[in-house]
């Protein structure tokens, strides 16, 4: 049984926020919510800088569903974490429980009132007929339904962001890391520059 | 007097502690306390591929459907891409 999981490959993630501007088009994300976003961590340190990718990471036990007082999360035969918007009372509590800060709330009025909360669906759409306007509306698009994975990962230009079956973006994961090898190289100094010029000998004039 | 009084008082409160056993959950229509309330969700492998999609499976097969993702999962690797 196959269970989505997203993979993001910090050596490889260049912050282009291509994935989340692809989210936003792709489901009509409302103004004010970003169900995915790029953090850097060590901005401007030479060979410290690293990015990731962040949405919903769709945990197999996860805390929003075991905090939500009106019970209106899911989970999918996939394993996808969903919930059904009619329910969502848009109280605020998941966005407390969870770690990637992935529950995002509309700003629905003048008085800082929130609105329903939306999340990543890992593009599975929600609890509406697949594929209909009501759930594109409330959910955005379902391309798992279409046979397809979430476009954030599908367009990643650098292939830093993976998703599908957790074991199968593992393996590819596992390939990548085994051919890259670690240290400088992994940064790309050397492919870039050469290789460092060789130190003098000692006692040698400089 | 006063003794009948004390034990009429502690069996009176003793009644009252016990009624707190005998609280029913206040909750409307079906809810069951830490399972899902909403509507149920349909299957993807229940719908039709698209008839221009790349992806296609068997409608109500989900072993097809999980090929069908499986390969285009497997279209990350660009190492895959590099040896064709």
């Amino acid at each position: 049984m196959a269970r989505m999981k997203f993979l993001c490959d910090a050596e490889r993630c260049i912050a282009c926020n291509g994935c989340t501007t692809a989210c936003k088009n792709e489901n009509e994300v409302p103004w004010g919510v970003n169900r995915r976003r790029v953090v850097t961590v060590n901005d401007g340190v030479p060979g410290a800088e690293k990015s990731i990718s962040v949405a919903c990471m769709h945990c197999s036990d996860a805390p929003c569903m075991a905090v939500c007082p009106v019970d209106c999360f899911y989970h999918t035969e996939n394993g996808v974490v969903l919930h059904d918007k009619d329910l969502c009372i848009g109280c605020g509590y998941c966005f407390y429980a969870c770690p990637f800060g992935a529950p995002q709330f509309p700003q629905a009025g003048a008085f800082g009132l929130r609105g329903k909360m939306d999340k990543c669906t890992f593009c599975a759409g929600g609890p509406e007929p697949d594929r209909s306007e009501a759930e594109f509306e409330k959910y955005g698009r379902n391309r798992l339904a279409e046979g397809k994975l979430p476009l954030c990962a599908e367009m990643c230009s650098t292939k830093a962001l993976l998703a599908g079956d957790g074991d199968v973006i593992a393996d590819i994961y596992r390939q990548r890391v085994t051919v890259r090898g670690k240290g400088s190289e992994v940064w790309g100094w050397s492919t870039a520059y050469g290789p460092p010029p060789a130190k003098p000998a000692a006692g040698s004039k400089s | 007097m006063s003794a009948r009084l004390a034990v009429a008082v502690v069996a009176a409160l003793c009644l009252v502690a016990l009624a707190g056993c005998g609280e029913r959950p206040q909750t409307a229509g079906v809810n069951k306390q830490g399972k899902y309330q909403g509507k149920p969700d349909t299957l993807p492998w229940d719908d039709a591929p698209l008839a221009y999609g790349s992806a296609k499976w068997t409608q109500g097969d989900k072993a097809s459907w999980e090929d069908a993702i499986k390969t285009r999962t497997l279209n990350q690797n660009e190492y895959v891409h590099i040896g064709q």
